[in-house]
């Protein structure tokens, strides 16, 4: 694959790094945040293969994963990276990228009977918060 | 001995999962402090932190809510205690953003009309426990036998991460709910899952998502021989909890999940009516009668 300067140095990466903070190409792709996260069975992109995907300017394609969503923030990633990675912010930069403009993850008025019934607040609090 | 009859007032954020949904976890954790000598004074004004800290950086406004909490328990003294673990993460990781950030600090105080420094230590209940009552003098208000009951601490996330923010525990190895555990005279499963995701607020995801991730934490204490675990985050008890649903009737009871000021309060022989187990999925009643430490049927 041959990617252009402008493509993986581009103003998609910039924006995310303004939101979340983090620095992507400190990454040096080891492995290990995906090795510790709890959520992959259900990930179609591991977590480390998100990073690459920003860190080479493909953010399209980061924003379509259903990893974004499924990341729980539970920072057992970002506690074992030896390069100090927060993942989990790059993770958020890449929710809140489609949530700003007004997108909706989730529609709080369709969520299932039985969950709103029985979730604790802190439930749909956070996932509202994350979803919405 | 470092318990201290009646001498210990802390200003206390319930939370408000802890008024709704997980009232068991409040009345258990009120009434217990109460037997030891504590008292948890709510404070006045409180509102929901928002549940799960922001991780954007440019993006203070999810901070404004708990900063007042803050603010506002400040003025009623150095501390300010938690029970629910999404609780204590927010308001401590808000504290050292204000404490530490002094930007944001100014931005956050312009909006709220305060002047706080983030000069106010924020600490769990374990904590409490742990250090101002102390596990011995604990033990040593035992009242009701535990009986050897093997329980399974589960800590999660929002207890432990990130470390060089919250400093509760060994992020890796934490060993409070541990030796919380022994000095109610309970025999502690330890398990690999302990400080493993539940799944969090996936839970909202169509499909029941996060309950592969719960029963994973449920089965690694489960097949270990714990009879019961015990949590302090009111969305790790639902998540673990409604993963075991439809565990009836299989060759496996399920084991019940409970918050660890429940098991405190019977420990300390406080009435059954403190307890409030109701809305737990894998009722703890049958297990809890059958050790014989509650008498009554009231425990559905
Ligand atoms: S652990 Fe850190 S360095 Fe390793 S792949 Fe993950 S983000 Fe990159
Ligand atoms: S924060 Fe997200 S990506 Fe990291 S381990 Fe947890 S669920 Fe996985
Ligand atoms: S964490 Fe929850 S329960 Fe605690 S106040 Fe915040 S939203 Fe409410
Ligand atoms: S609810 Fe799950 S995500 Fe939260 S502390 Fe409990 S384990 Fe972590």
């Amino acid at each position: 694959m041959r990617l252009a300067r402008d493509v993986v140095r581009g103003e998609e990466e910039r924006k995310l790094r303004d939101i979340s903070g983090e620095e992507v190409r400190s990454c040096y792709q080891c492995g290990k945040c995906s090795a510790g996260c709890a959520m992959t069975s259900m990930m179609d992109l591991l977590p480390h293969q998100v990073i690459r995907l920003v860190q080479l300017g493909q953010v399209e394609e980061a924003l379509a994963s259903r990893t974004i969503w499924l990341c729980a923030s539970c920072l057992a990633c970002s506690a074992r990276c030896p390069r100090g990675v927060s993942l989990p912010n790059v993770m958020e930069s890449l929710r809140v990228t489609m949530l700003r403009p007004g997108g909706r993850h989730i529609d709080p008025a369709r969520l299932p009977a039985d969950v709103l019934e029985n979730a604790p607040e802190q439930a749909l609090v956070a996932g509202l918060r994350k979803y919405s | 001995m470092s318990l201290r009859q009646g001498s210990m007032r802390y200003p206390y954020f319930p939370g408000c999962t802890l008024k709704a949904k997980a009232r068991g976890f409040e009345t258990s954790a009120v009434a217990s402090a109460g037997a030891l000598g504590v008292h948890l004074d709510e404070m006045e004004n409180w509102q929901c932190c928002g549940a799960t800290f922001p991780l954007q950086a440019d993006n203070s406004f999810p901070l404004v809510s708990p900063a007042r909490t803050l603010a506002s328990a400040r003025k009623m003294g150095e501390r300010l205690v938690t029970l629910c673990s999404a609780c204590y993460n927010v308001l401590k990781r808000t504290n050292h953003v204000l404490r530490t950030d002094v930007g944001r600090r100014d931005k956050v105080n312009a909006f709220i009309e305060e002047d706080y420094a983030g000069d106010l230590e924020v600490m769990h209940f374990l904590e409490v426990l742990r250090d101002d009552v102390g596990f011995d003098a604990l033990a040593r208000s035992v009242k009701t036998s535990l009986g050897g009951l093997a329980v399974a601490p589960y800590y999660g996330c929002l207890l432990l991460r990130p470390n060089d923010e919250l400093g509760f525990d060994d992020p890796e190895a934490p060993h409070i709910l541990e030796d919380f555990l022994s000095a109610l005279g309970c025999q502690v499963v330890d398990h690999p899952y302990k400080i493993e995701c539940c799944g969090s607020y996936v839970a909202l995801e169509p499909g029941d998502l996060a309950s592969g991730p719960s029963r994973m934490v449920v089965e690694s204490a489960r097949s270990r021989g714990a009879q019961a675990i015990v949590t302090s985050c009111p969305l790790c008890q639902y998540n673990l909890d409604v993963a075991q649903q439809g565990a009836h009737g299989r060759e496996q009871a399920g084991v019940p999940v409970i918050y660890f000021t429940q098991l405190l309060a019977i420990a300390l022989g406080l009435p059954e009516d403190v307890l409030g187990f109701e809305g737990h999925v894998i009722s703890p009643g049958p297990l809890l009668r059958c050790v014989g430490v509650v008498g009554s049927d009231a425990i559905a």
